[in-house]
């Protein structure tokens, strides 16, 4: 067949996968999907007393299995990097136009990628913001509707 | 180390929406690398790499291998990862005496779905995948930060973004090419801000294939081997909340371990699918002012998934085949913000 094929001898159809699963989260991240439902945020401490929220299994610096213990962190903090997103995708949180922010909350270490739902021109990095919870909480991230900027009202 | 070279490769026109299957947009590049190489078949060991995302079938690669000529005695492997690791698979291989001659190839097809949303499922399935930040979007988190860190301007991404599309227009290879005024690309609006379109490579249909072979045997059939002097890759931490975003360490690293600051670099293919990450890599790489930067137009110029890693390599391999560059650095990168990366270094005789 040569390269030079036109469009419309070739044909296409609707290709759709979906293969739903059931997973289990883990005992570290079952404790912070957990104080979400109850409206709190969570992280985790690593041997060295650094503190991960989100939090992970390992510590990312020496790859050694995190502490038992956990501490209640924000709920708020600083934008450390964000991007508008003038045009949202369908799947993505917010249908308006909405950021995208990595956000270090007060007493963690490391930052939480989550939605800012902001005016562009208020956002700046350094700029904190609070969570916006949603009406019912149900043990996942989406928990928190978006963040917002705490000088927004 | 035994002595491997490049001697040959070959490249598909990257297009933004090819109507080939995956099998025929591969079989030609397979034969234009093969006939080029001089080397018979079939190959000691044969390695590709691709992802079945793109495809939406577990195992698509297995259909693919039909394109390289898949009987027995074939032996073959398999990256889930840009086949710049396919190929650094097939130079272990090679090192440890088991082949002599490799076919190392990788195919992309990524317009039968919506590439930044595939690419997000890439993610933390917990805390990450469930918001849905689209690949421009992360990449956009990172080129904030390093342009506030940096002092550099958003006229600075343009910048890469002009010469790389002006480069282009030498390379029939490539997706988008052409003379665009900084000003002009700058009045563009914001995909995810202070990202605009130039600023993001192009999606790109495509398939790339290069011949390794060890030793003496690389100087009989090629004329200039492009020699494998060093090549290593290195990952940073997958959380990007948890990482300096604004440098590539692992870059740093394997770019040290490869040897790249041994002795100039005429010419490197960096792996930067965005702009502002040409500047974090030619850092990380210690490059020189005068070492040229993606002469082919780089990812920037075309992008097909799993391939435009290996495509660096096969790019800065023809500047030592002809003649044009006597030692080249290739770069390739996956995953978000430039998390994991392979740095080769190459040299002429």
């Amino acid at each position: 067949m040569s390269q030079q094929t036109q469009a419309a001898d070739i044909l296409s159809a609707p290709h759709v996968l979906e293969y739903p699963y059931r997973r289990s989260v883990g005992p570290v991240l079952s404790r912070f999907f957990t104080a979400l439902r109850e409206r709190k945020i969570v992280g985790v401490e690593t041997s060295a007393g650094r503190v991960l929220c989100p939090p992970a299994e390992a510590d990312p610096e020496t790859g050694a299995a995190v502490s038992d213990r956990f501490v209640e962190v924000g709920p708020g903090g600083v934008i450390e990097s964000w991007t508008f997103v003038a045009k949202p995708r369908d799947k993505q949180p917010l249908a308006r136009p909405f950021a995208y922010a990595l956000i270090r909350l007060d007493g963690a270490d490391t930052a939480l990628l989550h939605v800012v739902d902001a005016d562009p021109a208020r956002l700046r990095t350094g700029a904190r913001v609070r969570p916006r919870w949603r009406a019912e909480t149900v043990g996942e991230i989406g928990d928190i509707e978006c963040f917002e900027l705490e000088t927004s009202r | 180390m035994r002595e491997v070279a490049i001697v040959s490769f070959a490249q598909s026109r990257h297009a933004r929406r090819d109507l080939r299957n995956e099998v025929e947009i591969l079989l030609p590049v397979v034969q234009e690398a093969v006939q080029r190489s001089g080397v018979e078949r079939p190959f000691d060991f044969t390695c590709s790499g691709s992802t079945d995302f793109l495809q939406g079938q577990p195992f698509a690669f297995v259909l693919a291998l039909d394109a390289a000529g898949a009987w027995p005695p074939i032996a073959e492997s398999h990256v889930e990862m840009d086949g710049a690791w396919a190929l650094y698979e097939a130079w272990v291989k090679i090192q440890t005496g088991q082949a002599e001659t490799a076919l190392v190839y990788s195919f992309g097809k990524s317009s039968p779905g919506d590439l930044p949303e595939v690419l997000s499922r890439q993610l933390d399935p917990y805390v990450v995948a469930p918001l849905w930040p689209d690949s421009v979007s992360l990449a956009a988190l990172q080129a904030r930060a390093w342009l506030e860190k940096s002092g550099r301007s958003e006229r600075d991404l343009a910048a890469v973004a002009a010469r790389s599309r002006r480069d282009a227009k030498g390379n029939p290879h490539a997706t988008v090419a052409g003379d665009f005024a900084i000003d002009d690309l700058l009045d563009a609006p914001y995909l995810a801000s202070p990202l605009r379109k130039h600023d993001c490579a192009p999606i790109s249909d495509g398939a790339a294939a290069l011949v390794l072979v060890a030793g003496d045997r690389a100087r009989q059939v090629c004329e200039r081997p492009a020699w494998i002097r060093g090549i290593d890759h290195r990952a940073d931490l997958h959380a990007l909340g948890a990482r300096d975003l604004t440098r590539s360490a692992s870059t740093r690293i394997a770019g040290e371990k490869a040897g790249v600051a041994r002795r100039p670099v005429d010419v490197a293919e960096l792996h930067a699918p965005f702009t502002h990450q040409e500047y974090i890599l030619r850092e990380a790489l210690g490059l020189a002012e005068d070492t040229q930067i993606n002469p082919s137009g780089g990812a920037l110029a075309a992008n097909p998934m799993m391939v435009a890693g290996l495509i660096r390599i096969g790019e800065a391999a023809r500047r030592i085949h002809d003649g044009s560059a006597r030692r080249t650095v290739a770069h390739a990168t996956s995953g978000p913000c430039l998390q994991q990366n392979l740095v080769c270094v190459l040299e002429g005789e």
